[in-house]
């Protein structure tokens, strides 16, 4: 395991930052924390990266001793790199001097080379003599990048990285930043506040809440198998309703029994079940029938709220040439891929 | 809409000329001292050329700049590492220090320059002791030198480069050090590598404010004894008598300031761009060791000491020995202080008022440049704008002078325009129009136009909007803006000395007198009432410090 915390606590005096937060990542890996502001996501990363000490756990990396209560090793010589939310550029320094920054154990060619391999791998081999102030956002960003990555780090640590870029730069970033880590075999662990932005950028991802991590897994499980309510929640859109389980993946509702793989919950428990937009299918031919109550049009497909003869709200997407009015009845086909629901 | 908002255009460009126009009578007296340097150095008069380059320059351009080595040196050094002290570290005192190292600001220099002169002199308290416990052949470096007036000189200034440096290594935000430390530097490798060169732009522009203020100085090389440029100007126009000499020398003298001002703009612009936005996050400061940091509050307070606790002590007790000097006189002296700082406050604060608006609402390259221009009198000396303001006053009372004989005769009234309060105002119009005009320029920056876009569209316009909108957002910085015209005006020295009319003695005039008799103990008095009038200002900086940190 290249990155492991075993359950680390921070206390600050007013509130617990991190109230036994464990994980691994094993290394070339991706991670992501994810979390609403506030759930210590930032102060995991601190810690980790030496900034902050911790007040109970142990946080080792590749199996070396990196903080306990007592000890905390200097960040300086922890062999992390970081890459801050606001890039923290050398802004006396130009391009190519802030990326062979922590190159000083080379000679003064050897940096330089290695700062302008760098800057051809995150493409801006042409801006090395250009300054900080002279550069786009993203620019920026990818020279930050460049920067932490240089000296080789066993981990390189980003924080919020794309938070001050504008929405269409952000998913043209995400992927370039996972391709650039791909291509260099880095082991890698971001924090955003962005589920779309975890997604596009890291193997695996942990839902943060209260100092705690709720779940800690690909991307494809926190949506489909979410293993705790807040998660459900957090991640995607969809909407609870409350049913009984009748056997091995069999739920009854107002809506009728759905069936799907999962939910491993004894029969005749009373549950909510989790529905996506996406397990809600239009249907003309379906008995069940449920009123538009809202509409939301995004291109290629509509979000509708929907709501049943029993009061039931439900969300649906579906392609957009089916226009249907506020006040129509349309019919509908409840088809989830897993079970997901939890105890009432 | 579209046809309306074209006719409005077309208006504004027909008015166009009459703000440009006010603007620039409103510069007059901050532009018409360059103007009359300016001319009179691309037209030198050959024999005053000669003396001054055979007797007067050498060593007055030697002293000038041996002072601005070791005065920006010092300053420099004091200031910042005062500055990454209190702004990095954690040591005893440290919060009582950030604010205590600015209070030096209210003591002009030259009253340092007297208090360390009547103190530590041959014939001072503390040399006479030093007789008393070793003996007559006691060993004292010679006070009166440009070594005393470079140190007297620092521990006024070294709060500037304080100030800057501060807060630059406050608004790098420790973000960059950590960056550093992510990429393999310990804390203190990474102040060198990175905090330190970061701050570079802000240090620069507080050593070009004390090369400024040395440059400006007159009282305190006065009092050490040390001939520099101001003191010879002041010789050139009250000794010799000669308009040329002081002239001449004026122009000289402002090469050195153009340079010092050159160098304040440059850092401040490359100082400008150099941050990230972040500044939120706090991060730990560095804990140093227990003896470091005995060794940090030791030098905090060795300073705090020297530059402001032992001088006010020694001045208190001056001012209490000489409360007899207290008599129908201080009336005068103190009324025409308040009188003459009062009316330049809102002299000045009007005429700020009125260009800020201008530059508002009518901006055209003209004005723009006209009021750079005028505002870069508070980096002139006071001895240069005094001489460049009276000559044209007196060129102007001469002519009408000819012109009244020629008409009227015997009979034409004696005209001394020279001698009045009006040619003082101007005088510290040019000097301090800038303190006025940048603080509220600052503050009507702070309303947006959007601000104003909101009041039109809601029916609110023209003076209604002054009075409703724009008058109670800017009440604090007109406040400020009077207040530091009003405190400078009271510690101002060489101009109020050359161009007051005859017998307006003020405070810091009978600061002058005393000093230049040798009188310490009874320049004491006025000086005191100078100090805390001085502690105003800085008690605005400090209170703005604690909102920004």
């Amino acid at each position: 395991m290249w990155l492991e915390l075993e359950s680390v606590v921070r206390q600050f005096p007013s509130r617990r930052a991190l109230d036994g937060l464990s994980f691994r990542l094993p290394k070339g890996s991706i991670g992501c924390l994810l979390g609403p502001s506030g759930c210590g996501k930032t102060t995991a990363l601190r810690a980790i990266a030496g900034f902050e000490p911790i007040d109970a756990g142990v946080i080792r990396a590749h199996g070396r001793l990196l903080s306990e209560p007592g000890f905390s090793a200097p960040p300086e010589e922890r062999r992390i790199g970081m890459v801050f939310q606001d890039y923290a550029l050398f802004p006396h320094l130009n391009v190519r001097d802030n990326v062979a920054f922590g190159l000083h154990r080379l000679s003064k060619s050897a940096r330089e080379t290695r700062a302008l391999e760098m800057l051809e791998i995150v493409g801006l081999a042409d801006y090395a003599q250009r300054f900080p102030h002279q550069l786009s956002g993203g620019q920026q960003q990818r020279v930050a990048l460049a920067r932490a990555l240089a000296p080789e780090p066993e981990l390189v640590l980003l924080d919020e990285p794309f938070s001050s870029l504008d929405v269409e730069l952000r998913e043209r970033l995400g992927a370039e930043v996972r391709s650039v880590l791909k291509k260099l075999n880095a082991t890698a662990l971001l924090v955003t506040h962005d589920q779309q932005e975890a997604f596009a950028v890291a193997d695996i991802v942990g839902v943060m809440r209260d100092g705690r991590l709720e779940q800690w897994d690909p991307p494809y499980e926190l949506y489909h198998r979410p293993a705790t309510r807040f998660v459900a929640d957090f991640i995607g859109q969809g909407v609870f309703i409350p049913g009984e389980v009748v056997g091995p993946g069999e739920v009854r509702t107002e809506l009728g029994v759905v069936r799907a793989n999962g939910a491993q919950l004894p029969p005749g428990r009373a549950v909510d079940l989790l529905l996506r937009p996406d397990d809600v299918i239009h249907d003309d031919a379906s008995p069940l029938r449920a009123e538009v109550c809202q509409r939301s049009f995004r291109g290629a497909e509509f979000l509708y709220t929907l709501k049943t003869p029993s009061g039931a709200v439900l969300l649906s997407l579906v392609p957009s040439h089916h226009d249907h009015k506020i006040g129509e009845h349309i019919g509908i086909r409840i088809e989830p891929d897993h079970v997901v629901a939890f105890e009432r | 809409m579209s046809k309306h908002g074209a006719s409005a255009l077309a208006t504004h460009h027909k008015l166009r000329l009459a703000p440009s126009v006010l603007a620039l009578l409103l510069c007059i007296p901050a532009l018409a001292p360059l103007v009359v340097i300016a001319l009179a150095a691309f037209s030198p008069d050959t024999e005053v050329w000669s003396h001054l380059s055979r007797y007067v320059l050498p060593e007055v351009t030697v002293n000038t700049v041996l002072l601005l080595v070791e005065v920006a040196l010092l300053s420099g050094v004091l200031g910042t590492v005062l500055a990454w002290l209190t702004a990095m570290c954690e040591f005893p005192g440290r919060r009582f220090f950030e604010w205590a190292l600015l209070l030096p600001l209210a003591i002009p220099a030259y009253v340092l320059a007297f208090v360390a002169v009547g103190f530590l002199d041959y014939a001072g308290p503390f040399q006479t002791l030093l007789r008393e416990i070793f003996g007559s052949s006691a060993w004292f470096p010679r006070i009166r030198s440009l070594g005393g007036a470079a140190v007297v000189l620092s521990l006024a200034t070294y709060p500037y480069v304080y100030l800057l440096a501060r807060s630059a290594f406050l608004t790098q935000g420790r973000r960059a050090l950590e960056a550093a430390q992510s990429l393999g530097y310990s804390r203190i490798a990474a102040s060198w590598k990175v905090a330190l060169p970061m701050a570079r732009p802000w240090i620069f522009a507080g050593v070009a404010l004390t090369a400024m203020e040395t440059l400006a100085d007159f009282g305190a090389v006065y009092i050490f004894n040390v001939r520099t440029f101001t003191t010879a100007i002041y010789g050139a126009w009250f000794g010799m008598r000669s308009v040329n000499t002081a002239l001449q020398l004026a122009g000289v003298l402002m090469l050195f300031v153009l340079a010092a001002f050159v160098l304040e703009r440059r850092s401040r612009a490359s100082a400008n761009f150099a941050f990230a936005r972040d500044m939120s996050r706090e991060s730990p400061r560095l804990i140093l060791s227990p003896a470091m940091r005995r060794v940090a509050c030791g030098f905090a307070g060795t300073v705090f000491a020297v530059a402001f606790v032992l001088p006010v002590i020694q001045l208190v007790i001056w001012a209490y020995k000489s409360l007899g000097d207290l008599d129908a006189r201080y009336i005068g002296f103190v009324s025409r202080s308040l009188l003459l700082a009062g009316s330049a406050a809102v002299v000045i604060v009007a005429a700020g008022l009125m260009l800020a608006y201008i530059l508002r609402r009518f901006p055209s390259k003209l004005s723009h440049t006209t009021i750079r221009l005028a505002t870069m009198g508070y980096a002139i000396p006071g001895t240069v704008l005094a001489v460049g303001v009276l000559v044209p006053i007196i060129f102007l009372n001469n002519a009408l002078q000819d012109f009244l004989r020629d008409w009227l005769g015997d009979r034409a009234p004696v005209l001394m325009f020279q001698g009045t309060l009006v040619a003082v105002l101007l005088g510290y119009m040019a000097r301090f129009l800038a303190v006025g005009f940048n603080t509220i320029e600052s503050g009507l920056q702070r309303i947006t136009r959007s601000v104003d876009e909101a009041a039109i569209s809601l029916g609110v316009s023209g003076a209604a909007m002054l009075r409703r909108i724009h008058l109670p957002l800017l009440r604090t910085s007109l406040a400020t803006a009077a207040t530091l015209v009003f405190v400078d005006v009271m510690k101002e020295m060489p101009i109020t000395l050359i161009v007051r009319p005859f017998g307006w003695d003020t405070l810091a005039i009978r600061v002058f007198e005393m000093t230049a008799e040798g009188e310490w103990q009874r320049a004491a008095l006025p000086a005191v009432a100078i100090v805390l009038a001085g502690l105003v200002p800085v008690a605005l900086l400090t209170r703005r410090g604690a909102h920004v940190a």
